[in-house]
Order: C-alpha cells, then structure tokens, then sequence
C-alpha cells in the first residue's frame, strides 16, 4: 500500500464512520462497523509508518490546497509512532470493548459509545498526522469533547462530576493552547507549523512570543496532566467504563506530550527556548514531584483504578523528566516510554476491567483470590505490573535504562539516583494488588467468580505479550525513537 | 553436539520441563518423573560444555539485540562452568529429595512449586552462562521473581511478611545499586561484555572504580552482605527443599558468583588491586563473617542458624574476590562448590528432621540420634565441612583463602577466617554430638498419637530408630559424598579456577 492518500484516509475514515455508528439502533453493527474501521486506521498506520521510515517525512496538502493557505499533514517519524501507538491501542481496545461495553453500558446508549470513541480516535490520529497548528486545535478539541462523553457514559454516577470536572480543565487547557497560537499568528502571520519553526527565531525574544509560549506550555500540560495540573484525571480514568480508561490511558496523554514536543522543539527548537528560558528546568521539578507524590499516593489507594491512574501521573513524569533534558538520549526516553507505557497501562486496565467485570467491584478487596479464580487475568496484572516497575525482559525496564542512560550521559547523577528511588514506590503499590490476589482466599459469596470472556483475554494478552516481547528485543523500537528525537532536534534523517 | 549447542540446549531444557511439568500436573508420578528427566537431561547437556572449556575454549552465543549495542550473550568461562555444574547436579539430588519430602510432608500445590523450581533452575544457568552484565542482570532478575512463588509458598501471613522482605530487599538493591552501577559503566566504556583482565582499565578515575565497585557489590543483594542480608533468613519459610538449593545453592550462589564475575571480568583484578578500590569492603566482608556467625550462635531454629550460618559463609567468597590476589580469587570459586555441598547436607538433614519428627527448635533435637542415626551422622560430616577439617573439601577452600590474604600480607583476614572456624565449630557440632550423647527428652504422652492423627505415621516405639523417607536419605548420602569426594579429588575444580586468575 503506497497510495498518497494514507494519511488523509487514516484519519477521515473514522471522522465519517463516527456519523453512521450513531444512527445505528444497537450495539452489535455499530461495533463490526466500529471494529472494522479502528484495524483499517490501524493497518494505515502501520503502512504510513513503514513508509515514513523508508522514504523519510510525508507531506500532504488537504485537497490539493498548498501549505500556507491550506492545512497540511506532515507526517514524519514521531507522527508516524504516535499514529501506530494511537490506532493500535484503539484497535485492541476496540476489540475488548463489546463484552465491556455489554456489561457496563445500557443498550440504547451503546451505539453513542461507539460513535464517541471513533471521533476520539479521529481526533487523537488526527493530531499525530496534522502539519498545522489550528488544524490541530479542531483536533484536539474532537478528541476531548468525545472523550468527556465517554467517560460520563458509565454507569456510575460519579461519572457525571468527573467528566464534568475534565470538561471545566480540558477546556481551560485548550483555551490556554488557542491564545498561544493566536499570539504566535500575530507575531509570524503563519499556522503552518513548519513555517513557523522557520519564523519564530526572528521574534523569539519578543515578550508576545513569550507570553505565547507561556500559554501553550500551560495549556498542554494540562492536558498531558503534569503535575500539579493533574486534578482531573484520577477520577476522570477512575469512573469512566473500563475500556474508556484503556483508551484513554494509553493515548490521551500520550498524544498531549507529542503536542508538547512538538511545540517546544519543533516550533521553538530553533530559538532553543528549552534552555534559554528554563523551561527545561521548570519541567524537571515538576517532573520529578509527579514521580514522587503521585506514587506516593497511588500507595494509599484503595481503588485499583485509582491507583493505576496516580501511576500513570509518575510515568508522566518519567517521560518529561526525559523531555526536559533535550539531550537526543533524553528524549528518546521520553518517547520510547510513551510507547512502553501505552502498552503495560493499556494490559493493567484491561485487566482492572475483566475484574470489575466479574466481581463488580475494582477495590483493593475485590482482587481477593483472583489469583486462583482468574489466573489469566491476574497473570497479566502481574506482568504489567513488574513492567510498571522496571523489572527486566519487560519495556519498564528499556524506559528505565534509557532514561538513567540519559541523565547519566548528562552527569546529572542525582536525577539517576531519585529515578531508580522513585521506581521502588511502584514495587509497593503493585505488590499491594498482587499480594491480595494471590494470598487472601476467595470471599465465599464470590464463589462463582470465573475467568474472563476470550475476548477479552487476547487483547490484554495481546498487549501484556507486548510488553515481554519489546522488553526483550527493542532495537526496533528503540531505534525509531531515537531517529525521531534526532529529528526534533534537528540534527537526524 | 557443539558446545554452543549443549549450552542453549540447558538453558531451554528446564523451561521446557516447566511447561511439562504443568501439562503433567494431575499425575504426580509423571510429573516427578518430568523433572527427573529433566534435571538429568540438563546436567549432562552442561557436562557436554565441559571439555571445551577445561580445554581453554570459551563457547559463545549471541540470541538477539535487546538495546542497540546491547545483545543478549552467552560465553561460558570456567567460574560460570564451575556454577552451573553444581547448580545442575544438585538439582538433580534435590529433586529426588522433594519427592520425598514433598510427600512425606503433605505439602500443597506441588505442581506449581516443581514448575517454579525448574524456572528458578534455568536462570541459574542463565547466569552462569551470560556473556555480559546485562544478560547476567536480566537472568538474576527472573531468578528473584520466580523463586518468589516458592518462598510464599505456604501462602500464610507469615510467608507473605517473608515474601515481602525477600523481594523488597532483592529487588530494591538490584535497582537502585546494581542497575545504576551497570547504566553507569554501560555510559563510561561503551561495552558490557566480560573481558579477561576487564573493561574498566584507563576509563575511570579511582574515585569512580570504588564507588562503581561498592554499588556492585551491594547491588548484588544476593550475596546477602550486611546490612542487606534480611532477605535471607525471611526466606527460611520457605519448604525446605527450597531452602536447601535455592537458598544454600543456586539464589546466594548466583550472588556470589556474580560479585566474582564482576570483580574479574568487568574490574579485573590488577585494576582493582592497584585502586585498591575494595580494601574497606574486606572489613565489611570480614565482619559479615564474623556477626553473622555470632547471631547464628544465638539462633534455636535449625533452619535460622543455618540460614545465618550462610550469610557468614558467603562473606568469604566476597572476602575472597576484594581481596583481589589470585589465590583469595581460587579459594573463592573454590568455596562456591564447597559450600554448595556442605550446605545442602545439612539443609537436606534439617528437612529430613522435620518430616520424621516434626522438630524445628535444636533445643528439641537431644538424643535424636538415636531415632535418626544416618542423618545426624550426615549433619556431622557436613557441618566438618563447612568447619574445614579433613577429609572434607571445605578444607580446600579455606585454604587458599587463607593464602590469599597472606598474598595480600593481611594477617588480619587469616585470623577472622580462624576464629570464623572456632565459630562453626560451637554453633554446628553441639547438635550432632547433643544429638548422639544427650539424653532424648521425656517423651510426651500424646505426642506420638496425635502424630498419628495428623500425619499417619506408624507409630513406633520410642527408642526405635525412625528415619525420613527414603528418597530424602538418597539425597543426602549423595551430598555427603560429594563433600568427601571433593577433598579427594579437587583438581578439576583447582584448574578451571587457575584459569580465571591467569587467562592463557
């Protein structure tokens, strides 16, 4: 497949899909419609990648419309990642979500599930490929008005508040993101985002591009949930239907970090503003504090989803701890742990949700006996979970390598102690979960308990087989993610 | 076969058996025989290696790239030949001891603890045979988590407080010190690999080899140093044949045979010896050796003081390799199989003891000599091993440490080594002989009925002789001659060890 259409389809395939599933009356044809169209992003992305990696950086004018006048697409390695990781763990997701889905949403608002999710995955591949910084604002906005319905579909009540509360953030953060661009349209007179890297070192001193750069920093973090801008995601992945929060755990801010690397060195990597204005060490404190309390405080959870969400602030933290050195080394573990983390966090809440599932309950207590009664599910918790700590022959451990690889190479030794401190706080945490599965027995009223459907147990298996096989054999991906943060930082194929 | 072949073939072999032992499972006369099978078939495949490398050949294998740069290796030199042999035979002998034990004690899910068991194995071997630091790492990661199921085995609060600490204080150090030193390294040479006379020479300052060298050393928590050495009594709870070669082989082995792996292979000892780098890491050893002892003094559970009694024996192996002479580095590897054997007897005895009369405290042994003649007959001459006398091969070991440290011109060390020996000798030898000349504690009325009740034995008059099952005696006659053998014969050990101090 070698058509010049693959980006543009990629993305407008489910943007157009999302329409029909909504019309649909139940739940069984708008999820094969649904199934279909993910794996067909999926494989696009795929032969997008392949191709990006072959040819070098894609660039596609939207109806034939040149750059500065039209929106382009400009796809180049790290795009190219974000699309695979983005469509894979919506395709995965995808194929998990109809028992979920079955059991955790009413019947008439299944179809609005499915038509949500296809207009979050749009947005969120949409992102990844767009070339333009407004085009990439309509985008972000399409994921995260789909993914606020999302996560109020479920049948918990508390929903409700939660993504009534990521509206109110998310909104602020767009907003921040929109009068960023809005200065720096006033300053360059562009959009296009390769124009404005080419701009921005002519005005970089000005106090609007600061103030512009203030506004977009602000605003992405927010969506990327850096601490301590994090209030609305624990609960927002805590209550959201299970395969909501796989998705949206494994892509939303995922997608956010790419947004924020490319703001900070493909826009501004020219006027080096990492260094100039300290943004790097801005980032680093903040990066180091979410490592630190929130896994201090994914601890004192009782709530597995809960906790699993506090642990996904401290990796956030790991990737822009990464980011923030804007050393090649650095950022490549940056990147290569947004793949690793979509994977591993993608199994856990898979998992999180078979258990909910057939218990109905998620809380700590609710894992008792698992170990026996769901030796599948619990087998891939394990997994995901030593992953999480960076054991190795998991991706943890190539994320953890990576990054100390890179402090190290800095001299900056500190930082390497406090990460490897920092990866002991999620020993406890796991080996809280763990330890009631495997050595408290199975409650008696809960003796019917039994493994979770098969479909459900591949994809999670899928994504947990993932996580050994790219722990073991990363060249591959660590490679890509080495050329990408050449590339930002202009100095790579 | 090739000897890359045979080396490959052990590492898989018990993998499979694994996977067979599960498929196996309901039938645990076939699953015994599965990992019988199994652990024969991996000790010849390791005996295969052999000639090669005695001969001065080094096999390699390199399976796949796991960083760029990075690749998952295998290189047998003569110290991880050394280590895989022991840990091959005796799991072969442990094996037939389970069985007896296993079933004479009525333990549950079996069928999980012989499956962990065979995966703990493959990683021993793993680790003996990696060709750099980041395969031995990988492979002593997969060790700590695979014998955890087997620890916790019994699944009670007391099993899961020990787990906790077992893996807490093995994964902690391995992270924060031992994965910190190798990415450390890793930035400062470029290589990983194992190299003769090693890979640091004219890469780092002074200052840096000491702190590397320290980081290494107490990131390896598998060599139980104090003050990380916790894990190691924690891990008593374990069911005994757990204890005996996880515990006294293959889990502390694979400790102090990758502080030796590294002081060789990545420091070398002529670097370490000029930066002089490990000198204060010999009183650390030095007095691991010597509280260790004196806390075992003070332990009444069998398996406690035994389990202290190892922490202090490991220390001479890391006495011996930051000692850095070669003779201290020969009695090092040489202590690792000595060791092995004198101390698996005795783990093996105090299982044996436990199965036959439910005893556990050494204040309860008095006169159990009587009832159990050939085991404590067998503790005796494992515990003269472990003291170093004649005709034990402890003594070997013991010897040429003692050298080692006169090399080094340290009296010190040969007198710590001496008044460890004094210390064996009041910790171990009084429950053999208390066991032989004491007089038995009156016997309970209803103890040998409620035994009845509980586990079915015969019951049997009181002075009668009554031994463990008789696949646990197997075992430990086997160990028992293994120690005997090895003070006749340790010229195969003594070559393969002259190897590694003076390559080519």
């Amino acid at each position: 497949m070698t058509s010049p259409h693959l980006p543009v389809l990629m993305v407008v395939l489910p943007l157009m899909s999302a329409p029909f599933c909504a019309v649909m009356r139940r739940g069984l044809p708008a999820w094969s419609l649904a199934l279909v169209v993910t794996w067909t992003s999926f494989a696009l992305a795929l032969a997008v990648l392949t191709q990006v990696l072959d040819h070098g950086t894609i660039i596609y004018s939207i109806g034939d419309w040149a750059a500065p006048w039209g929106i382009e697409y400009r796809i180049d390695r790290i795009g190219a990642f974000m699309a695979v990781i983005v469509s894979g763990i919506g395709a995965l997701s995808l194929a998990y979500s109809r028992r979920s889905i079955a059991h955790e949403i009413g019947v008439r608002r299944r179809p609005l599930f499915y038509t949500m999710f296809l207009l979050s995955l749009a947005g969120l591949l949409g992102i990844s490929v767009t070339g333009d910084a407004f085009n990439l604002f309509v985008f972000l906005e399409i994921s995260s008005l789909s993914s606020y319905v999302l996560i109020s579909l479920a049948s918990d009540r508390r929903a409700l508040t939660a993504a009534y509360r990521y509206l109110i953030m998310g909104t602020i953060g767009a907003t921040f993101y929109i009068i960023g661009v809005g200065l720096m349209y006033m300053m360059t007179g562009t959009l296009n985002l390769a124009d404005l890297a080419a701009r921005v070192p002519e005005v970089a001193g000005t106090r609007t591009i600061l103030v512009a750069l203030g506004f977009l920093t602000v605003g992405i973090s927010l969506k990327l949930a850096l601490f301590p801008l994090h209030t609305w995601l624990p609960n927002a992945y805590a209550f959201a239907p299970s395969v909501v929060t796989v998705f949206l755990a494994s892509t939303a801010t995922k997608v956010a970090i790419y947004v924020l690397l490319r703001i900070l060195f493909t826009v501004f990597g020219k006027a080096d503003v990492i260094h100039a204005q300290e943004i790097g060490d801005v980032l680093m404190v903040l990066a180091l504090l979410a490592m630190f309390v929130a896994s201090l405080v994914a601890i004192f959870q009782d709530n597995v989803k809960r906790l699993l969400a506090f642990s996904s602030l401290a990796q956030v933290g790991y990737m822009i701890l990464g980011v923030s050195m804007a050393t090649a080394t650095g950022i490549s573990a940056g990147i290569i742990h947004l793949f690793n983390h979509a994977i591993m966090k993608g199994a856990l809440f898979m998992a999180v949700g078979c258990v909910f599932m057939r218990t109905g309950s998620v809380r700590v207590e609710a894992f008792a006996g698992l170990g026996r009664a769901m030796p599948v599910t619990m087998a891939a918790f394990v997994v995901g979970g030593l992953s999480l700590i960076g054991v190795p022959a998991t991706v943890g451990f190539i994320s953890k390598w990576t990054l100390i690889q890179a402090a190290l190479e800095t001299g900056a030794w500190p930082l390497a102690v406090l990460i490897l401190l920092s990866s002991l706080l999620a020993i406890v945490y796991v080996w809280k979960v763990v330890e009631v599965a495997y050595f408290q027995p199975l409650p008696s009223y809960r003796g019917d308990v039994r493994e979770a459907p098969l479909s459900m147990v591949l994809p999670m298996w899928f994504l947990a087989g993932c996580s050994i096989y790219f722990g073991i054999d990363a060249a591959t991906t660590l490679g890509i993610a080495r050329d990408a943060a050449a590339a930002l930082l202009g100095n790579g194929p | 076969m090739s000897p890359e072949t045979a080396m490959l073939l052990a590492m898989a072999l018990p993998l499979v058996g694994a996977a067979g032992i599960q498929l196996a499972g309901p039938w645990p006369n076939l699953r015994e025989a599965v990992t019988l099978l199994t652990a024969t078939a991996t000790f010849l495949l390791v005996v295969q290696v052999l000639p090669s490398v005695a001969a001065g050949a080094r096999p390699e294998a390199t399976l796949f790239q796991m960083l760029p740069g990075l690749s998952i290796a295998f290189r047998v030199e003569p110290l991880g030949m050394i280590f895989a042999l022991i840990a091959s035979f005796l799991w072969i002998v442990t094996s037939v001891y389970s069985i007896g034990y296993m079933r004479g004690h009525h333990e549950e899910n079996q069928t999980r603890f012989y499956t962990f068991f065979a995966v703990a194995i493959a990683s021993a071997l793993g680790i003996a045979f990696a060709g750099n630091m980041l395969t031995l790492f990988l492979f002593y990661e997969v060790l700590t988590v695979s014998t955890f199921p087997l620890v916790t085995h019994h699944g009670t609060e007391e099993a899961r407080r020990s787990g906790r600490t077992y893996l807490g204080i093995l994964l902690g150090t391995s992270i924060c010190f031992q994965l910190f030193a190798i990415i450390w390294t890793w930035t400062l040479t470029g290589t990983l690999d194992f190299t003769d006379g090693g890979i640091l020479e004219g890469r780092a300052s002074a200052l840096v080899i000491g702190v590397l060298f320290a980081l290494y050393v107490y990131g390896i928590g598998k060599a139980a140093l104090m003050p990380f050495h916790r894990w190691l009594p924690a891990a008593m709870v374990a069911p005994t044949p757990v204890s005996a070669l996880l515990h006294a082989v293959a889990v502390v082995k694979a400790g102090v045979f990758t502080v030796l792996k590294v002081t060789v292979y990545v420091f070398g000892i002529d670097l370490l010896r000029t930066v002089g780098g490990s000198e204060w890491l010999q009183y650390m050893a030095a007095a691991t050796i010597v509280i260790a002892s004196l806390v075992a003094m003070g332990k009444d559970n069998l398996k406690a003081r035994l389990a202290y009694s190892t922490i202090s024996q490991l220390s001479y192996i890391v006495l011996g390799a930051t000692l850095v002479t070669s003779w201290s580095v020969v009695g090092a590897g040489m202590h690792i199989a000595m060791h092995a054997f004198g101390k698996i007897t005795l783990f093996f005895c105090a299982g044996a003891i436990l199965v036959a009369s439910h005893k556990t405290e050494i204040s309860d042994m008095r006169g159990l000599g009587r009832a159990m003649p050939f085991t404590m007959a067998a503790f005796l001459i494992g515990s003269l091993s472990l003291i170093g006398l004649p005709p034990m091969g402890g003594l070997w070991s013991k010897w040429y440490l003692a050298l080692g440290a006169l090399e080094a011109d340290k009296m010190f060390f040969v007198g710590v080594l001496m008044l460890s020996s004094l210390l064996n000798v009041a910790y171990l030898l009084p429950i053999p002989l208390r066991g032989f000349f004491a007089a038995p504690p009156e016997p309970e009325p209803a103890a040998d009925g409620q035994d009845e009740g509980d586990h079915g034995h015969a019951p049997a008059p009181a002075d009668g002789i009554r031994e463990a099952p008789l696949a646990c005696l197997i075992a430990i006659a086997i160990t028992v001659t293994g120690s005997v053998v090895l003070f006749f014969y340790p010229d195969p050990l003594f070559d393969l060890m002259r190897q590694v101090v003076s390559p080519h």
